[in-house]
């Protein structure tokens, strides 16, 4: 007889073969990290079934590679083993699928054996699956029957796990169907696979869908069938391939007895890294509970003692819902802090009928909102005001230390710090997309190893050796546990090194502290998440000073709305009364904008009182229905001109060429060197989702920057139009603006063309021209470009190349220069009409919709002048730097911050592509050149997430902080 | 003061420092770093390789932006890890080697700069060493020197070819890492007094390491062939790729990995390909053209001894491999380890190892396309190429990278 075991992150999967491969026992069992255990179980179940007999043993599996180290029992790779069972048991294969609990794998197996496993970037889609059921509040079960209702898909983000949950939540605040997103839930997780994996090999053929997620959920299966075009098979026994390979591959031969002794006397080696513990005894856990009693506001009672006035505060977050009623006095006297279920809505309705049950005749003087779902419930509900979440959590923390100058709030999906000098916020840090959804990660994981939350921090405050877990996105962290486990771990030293890396990351990933001084001596520490206590401990520990966790500290944001509202100081409140509270209605229609080429998608609150609110919208065109005004938005404009360069019918073909990347700028130079001599050359146009999904499958590496992978949809879309020639050289230097060591491009902006060829096939079946070239040496282009172009067209004559060459420089400079003008033009514009002016910086590609995600539509409607870096740049003449000043595009943002700094109207913005490893050394420039005169510097990380809610936060708390400090002056 | 408006405000190091200072060294090719050492020592510096290698990662995090490559993260984090612990720090310098180019890897001496201001070590001079010259240092790297450690490192990939051709073989285990223990004593040795710099003294000590070696008893099993390549110090350094090399050998692998000089002929080949396409100076180009003319030789040396004196096969003559590239990634892709990181792969392959790892820092730049974008176009043209690309950063765990290499050491087991 042969045994398999595949251990994987979180099942257990066994199967005995007799001699003559038949199934003899199998068991499917989630392990829930007690591999140990389980593992002793399963064999001594099979030894009672079977008995104990000789068996050829092998464990496969990524939990079981140091188990079968530390035992001497073979190991086969599980890859490999899926490999081994599928060709016995399903010959003639052509491509398995195969996801697990958190690993994601491409197996092609005719045609030249390759085999593809998800990259460190996009971990987890078991796991992943298991969050998003988590998030919705429903089982896997249940996740894959609404789904077979759906009626449309969303786009959510499909490289990582984080990623999604950012763009599901706001879909869920703004009510969309569970059913619509439990189907794009699959969608998603159908594009990572194949967007991460196949990269640029096709799947078709024979496919066999093997592994948990795709055996129990039809849907995710019909949602890879659709996407590939074909029907894949999911055999019996689909979730013991890996186990069944290892049985196969089986060498060894031990007793089941054996088996179980050995695996009975394994002491792991317990040799993981750890910290120091978070307390070392009993009374130091008793001294800071004492302590931390300390901050706290009363609660009294909702009733006849006291007849008000009352003031209202609710925030609604991105996964609960918080409310608070204070009195004259500012004690509160009603609250609630419940999970919102995805409806934020209906779960409101029910607090406030609670809340007039109690006190009917209940006279509130002032309502206000904040939080992600701010404006709906403000709407929804006729509050009397609302503000940014930063703004309420500044007004709560004031009250408990009226001196605050740092203020961290971390809850279920965000990190929030501000940093406050004078009474006003003066920097903000949110984290990154990357790093987000902390709170709730600690809840997921808690579940994942079958705790409550609340017990599991409890468990990890007196553990001896807490794991060190590293400080980066929770989808890593997965895989830390597991090597923690696979070390010997136990779940005390897992809870305490878990709390100890939110607390990590919050310290070095978001507000990137390296020295603790520079936060101030006044911390106010907030959020749901401080309530556990190792999260709370271990922060001072790794601050070095105590801090204050008020006893609301999950309810700040709505006791600062409350004393918001309070400071309204209005004689009644608008909001719904008990009565029509009671007969509030609320009904949701999802539908697509189709009042420009963005598509956005829209959720129409309607409410029985008339009142509608749509939410999902990036401009203000579908509430206002009149198209933005956006005459002071230099982006607009930029996206005009090169929109203006038609294509022109010439004698010669026509051309096409990728608008992407350096492309952005350098159109015109090209597009007028190539028209002159007689092409007609076209580009591929500003991008859009569809035309990023065309292309997606050829991207080679998942970590490159968005506005690279971009490219790929660029060129096939070209493809598809027929175009035979395409151009698109390659550059490792741009033009020397004169403000620079040297003017370079970044090493993905210079080989691009490169990587296209070598990664779309369909480019060598064209005249793609990708030879390199330098424009910033004219007399040595001149001579270059001359073979190069005759590529086109043999019959060019150097001598008109040479006039076209001469054109196209002057068309470039005339580009820029007019570029400046307009935002010369713009800026006495918003100075006349005391307009504030943000220098939205990034690289010429960030005037692409899709790539800036309607960002600069964005600052406009809030009624500010947007202009670009470009426009500015030789306002100021090369400087000094502290970093390395050589690559063209980024010199210009230092000069712009230089020229920033000392203009009282002007802000600046700067964009940063996740992923683009320049910028991590641009930002702390640009950074430091602002600070150095006390300006703000704002940075928003884009990537794929079409979400604007933390961008739109962000902005606000700029806006909000800057109004401040203008009144403060005005005093 | 101004050079080339760049600020300088930060300590330079000075000739009177040369006397009492001690110059730190980070670590990276253990065997290259001892014997470079000792070629410092004989010019009269004093100088010591960093040692210290548990909770680098962490210091480095704390003092570099987290989104940095990992090399910067390391490479600042054990030096600012061996300054806390000690005592005095008045006397030290640091020493670090600069590649230059559009890669974001050349600002790390100004990441280094900024972290040891952060750190309080603000007052400790770094001396930059790159091909486009020196900054303002009291440190001379003249053609003598440049010479000279252009020997350790011809010395270096020696030691380290017939060190990974035997180690995997050896009948007596630890039996090769002694004899290169032995060895580099008494090559270092030889650099302390200035000797074995000449061509023919060069000749004799390339026969005494290819003897020494062929005498290693060795058994002749059939072992998986996995070459290494990669971004410059995660290749090398033991400390970013998580002991890659032992772990290979400890699964029952024999490794190659493509020794420094193609580096630093790949240094010297980029400003003619550069030229060619962007025009430019003849002077330098001809400085360069001279330097490679001297490796050829000297690298010729190399490669007859190991032919002579050993029953193994020697690596390819760089003029050779600069080559292999063609037709997949164009001369042009000059940035990081750009080309030369696609023509080793193809070196690789040609010479018997189609199972390669493809190591970088996790979301490296240049790699993007010289590395991962590469994969696909050589597995049309080598249908046996076996290539795994793994990343590394401070949270990539272990067990994930194993387990991925594990999956290419299988596959490469099936063609034995």
């Amino acid at each position: 007889m042969r045994l398999g075991l595949d251990i994987g992150s979180t099942t257990i999967k066994a199967i005995v073969f007799d001699d003559n491969t038949n199934i003899k026992y199998d068991i499917y069992k989630r392990h829930y990290s007690h591999i140990k255990e389980n593992l002793l179980e399963i064999l001594k179940d099979i030894k009672n079934k079977l008995g104990d007999s000789e068996l050829h043993v092998a464990i496969s599996g990524s939990a079981g590679m140091g188990l079968c180290e530390d035992l001497g029992i073979d190991f086969v790779q599980e890859v490999y083993a899926t490999r081994v069972a599928v060709n016995k048991f399903i010959p003639g294969t052509d491509c398995v699928i195969e996801l697990g609990g958190e690993d994601a794998k491409i197996l092609f197996l005719s045609n030249g054996l390759e085999v593809r496993m998800n990259g460190s970037c996009a971990g987890g889609t078991g796991a992943f699956i298991d969050q998003m059921s988590t998030l919705l509040n429903i089982s896997i079960e249940d996740l894959n029957d609404i789904a077979k209702e759906h009626g449309k898909i969303y786009n959510i983000a499909s490289r990582c796990g984080v990623f999604a949950k950012t763009d599901i939540q706001p879909l869920l605040n703004q009510g969309a169907d569970k059913k619509d997103i439990a189907a794009s839930i699959f969608k998603a997780v159908v594009n990572q696979t194949i967007g991460g994996l196949a990269q640029g090999r096709d799947i078709q053929g024979k496919i066999v869908y093997l592994g948990g997620p795709l055996t129990f959920m039809s849907e995710l299966q019909k949602s890879f069938d659709e996407t590939l075009k074909c029907k894949g098979i999911c055999p019996p026994n689909s979730l013991y391939y890996v186990a069944m390979g290892a049985a196969l591959s089986a060498n060894g031969e031990m007793t089941i007895d054996d088996l179980i002794y050995k695996i009975e006397h394994h002491e792991s080696k317990g040799h993981y890294k750890s910290l120091s513990p978070l307390f070392n005894n009993e009374e130091e856990l008793k001294e800071f509970r004492e302590r931390h009693a300390k901050a706290y506001v009363n609660t009294l009672p909702l009733d006849d003692s006291y007849n008000g006035p009352f003031y209202l505060g609710i925030d609604s977050g991105s996964t609960t819902i918080k409310v608070c009623l204070i009195d004259e006095d500012l004690n509160i006297r009603f609250t609630k802090y419940l999970p919102n279920k995805g409806n934020p809505v209906v779960m409101l309705k029910d607090i406030l009928t609670e809340m007039y049950d109690l006190k009917p005749d209940l006279l509130i003087k002032g309502a206000a909102s904040t939080g992600y779902g701010e404006d709906l419930i403000k709407n929804a509900f006729q509050l009397d005001g609302g503000l940014v979440e930063t703004m309420a959590h500044l007004e709560a923390a004031k009250h408990f230390q009226k001196d605050v100058d740092f203020i961290i709030d971390i809850g279920g999906q965000d990190i929030k710090c501000f940093k406050v000098e004078h009474g006003i916020t003066t920097n903000i840090f949110l984290n990154e997309a990357c790093s987000s959804g902390c709170g709730s990660f600690l809840q997921t994981f808690a579940n994942a190893l079958g705790y409550d939350v609340s017990e599991f921090a409890r468990i990890g405050l007196l553990a001896k050796k807490p794991v060190d877990l590293g400080s980066r996105c929770t989808v890593f962290m997965n895989s830390s546990v597991k090597q923690a486990q696979k070390d010997g771990a136990t779940i005390d030293n897992i809870s305490a090194g878990l709390a100890m890396s939110v607390v990590k990351n919050a310290l070095y990933k978001v507000i990137r502290v390296t020295s603790t001084a520079k936060l101030g001596d006044h911390i106010v520490v907030q959020g749901g998440t401080f309530y556990n206590e190792a999260v709370l401990r271990s922060f001072e520990q790794m601050l070095g000073k105590e801090v204050i966790r008020p006893n609301i500290a999950g309810l700040m944001g709505a006791y600062g709305a409350a004393l918001y509202a309070k400071d309204l100081e209005l004689e009644k409140s608008n909001i719904l009364s008990a009565e029509e509270i009671k007969n509030f209605e609320h009904k949701i229609i999802n539908t697509k904008c189709g009042l420009c080429n963005n598509h956005c998608d829209l959720s129409i609150n309607v409410f029985n009182n008339k009142n509608r609110y749509i939410s999902g919208n990036r401009c203000e065109r579908p509430l206002t229905k009149k198209a933005q005004d956006n005459s002071l938005n230099l982006y607009e404009y930029i996206r005009q001109k090169i929109a203006s360069y038609e294509p022109v019918h010439g004698k010669r073909a026509k051309i096409g060429i990728p608008l992407c990347l350096n492309m952005y700028e350098l159109y015109p130079f090209w597009f007028t060197l190539l028209t002159e001599l007689g092409f007609e050359v076209h580009n591929s146009g500003f991008s859009n989702e569809k035309l990023y999904s065309s292309g997606q499958h050829t991207i080679p590496s998942d970590t490159e920057c968005f506005p690279a992978k971009l490219a790929h949809g660029h060129i096939e879309k070209l493809l598809n139009e027929g175009y035979t020639n395409i151009f698109y050289p390659g550059m490792s230097y741009n033009i020397d603006e004169k403000i620079s060591d040297n003017h370079y491009n970044c090493p993905v902006v210079a080989y691009y063309p490169e990587q296209l060829h070598n990664n779309v096939m369909r480019l060598q079946d064209v005249n793609y021209v990708f030879d390199y070239v330098g424009i910033h040496n004219e007399p040595y282009f001149k001579k270059r470009i001359v073979p190069i172009l005759r590529k086109f067209d043999s019959t060019l004559k150097k001598k008109d190349i040479l006039n076209a060459v001469d054109k196209a420089y002057a068309e470039y400079s005339s580009y820029l220069s007019d570029i400046r003008r307009k935002g010369e033009e713009i800026i006495e514009e918003a100075e006349k009409s005391g307009k504030r002016i943000v220098v939205l910086c990034g690289r010429p590609y960030h005037v692409d919709p899709l790539i800036n995600h309607g960002i600069d539509k964005l600052i406009a409607g809030f009624d500010k002048a947007v202009i670009t870096e470009s426009s500015l740049s030789n306002r100021v003449e090369k400087l000094p730097r502290h970093v390395l000043n050589q690559w063209t595009y980024h010199a210009r943002l230092y000069n712009a911050a230089n020229y920033v700094s000392t203009k009282k109207n002007m802000e600046l913005v700067q964009l940063v592509s996740f992923g683009c490893g320049l910028d991590a050394i641009t930002t702390d420039e640009v950074k430091e050149i602002l600070e150095a005169k006390n300006k703000i510097y704002t940075q928003i990380k884009i990537d794929e997430i079409t979400n604007l809610g933390a961008v739109k936060i962000r902005l606000r708390s700029l806006f909000a902080a800057l109004e401040k400090e203008d009144k403060n002056e005005k005093k | 003061m101004k050079r080339n408006n760049k600020v300088i405000d930060y300590p330079v190091f000075t000739k009177e420092m040369v006397k009492d200072y001690t110059i730190l060294i980070p670590s990276m090719l253990d065997v290259h770093m001892k014997l470079m050492k000792e070629v410092l020592v004989q010019a009269g510096y004093k100088c010591k390789v960093c040692d210290n290698f548990e909770g680098v990662a962490q210091v480095g995090l704390k003092y570099v932006h987290n989104d940095t490559c990992y090399p910067a993260t390391l490479v600042i984090g054990q030096f600012i890890d061996a300054l806390e612990h000690m005592e005095d720090t008045s006397k030290v310098a640091l020493i670090l080697t600069q590649t230059g180019g559009g890669c974001r890897a050349s600002n790390y001496i100004y990441l280094l700069r900024k972290a040891l201001k952060k750190a309080g070590f603000g007052h400790v001079p770094v001396i930059s060493v790159s091909m486009q010259g020196l900054e303002h240092s009291g440190f001379k790297l003249d053609l003598k020197m440049a010479t000279k450690l252009g020997v350790a490192v011809f010395y270096g990939d020696l030691i380290m070819y017939l060190y990974n051709k035997t180690r995997s073989y050896e009948i007596t285990k630890g039996s090769a890492e002694e004899l290169v223990n032995k060895i580099t004593k008494v090559l270092a040795e030889k650099l302390k007094n200035g000797s074995g710099i000449g061509a023919r003294e060069m000749s004799k000590n390339y026969r005494y390491i290819c003897e020494e070696f062929n005498k290693l008893p060795i058994t002749n099993e059939k072992k998986v062939k996995v070459g290494v390549v990669g971004e410059i110090y995660v290749k090398y350094a033991s400390l970013a790729n998580n002991n890659l090399e032992t772990f290979l050998v400890e699964q029952g692998c024999e490794v190659n990995v493509p020794g420094l000089l193609g580096f630093v002929y790949y240094s010297l080949y980029v400003p003619q390909y550069d030229k060619e396409i962007y025009g430019g100076s003849t002077i330098k180009n001809l400085i360069y053209k001279g330097l490679i003319k001297y490796l050829e030789k000297r690298e010729k040396l190399m490669i007859k001894a190991i032919e002579k004196y050993t029953s193994f096969t020697p690596m390819m003559p760089f003029k050779h491999t600069v080559n292999l590239s063609n037709g997949i990634l164009s001369h042009a892709v000059k940035m990081g380890e750009g080309f030369l990181l696609t023509a080793e792969m193809v070196e690789l392959i040609q010479t018997g190892y189609e199972n390669i790892v493809c190591a970088q820092p996790f979301g490296c730049l240049p790699n993007h396309i010289c590395g991962k974008g590469v994969m696909k176009e050589l597995k049309d043209k080598y249908p046996l190429a076996n290539i795994v690309a793994i990343d590394y950063d401070p949270s990539q765990t272990k067990v994930n990278q194993e387990n991925r290499i594990k999956l290419m050491i299988a596959v490469g087991k099936e063609k034995l």
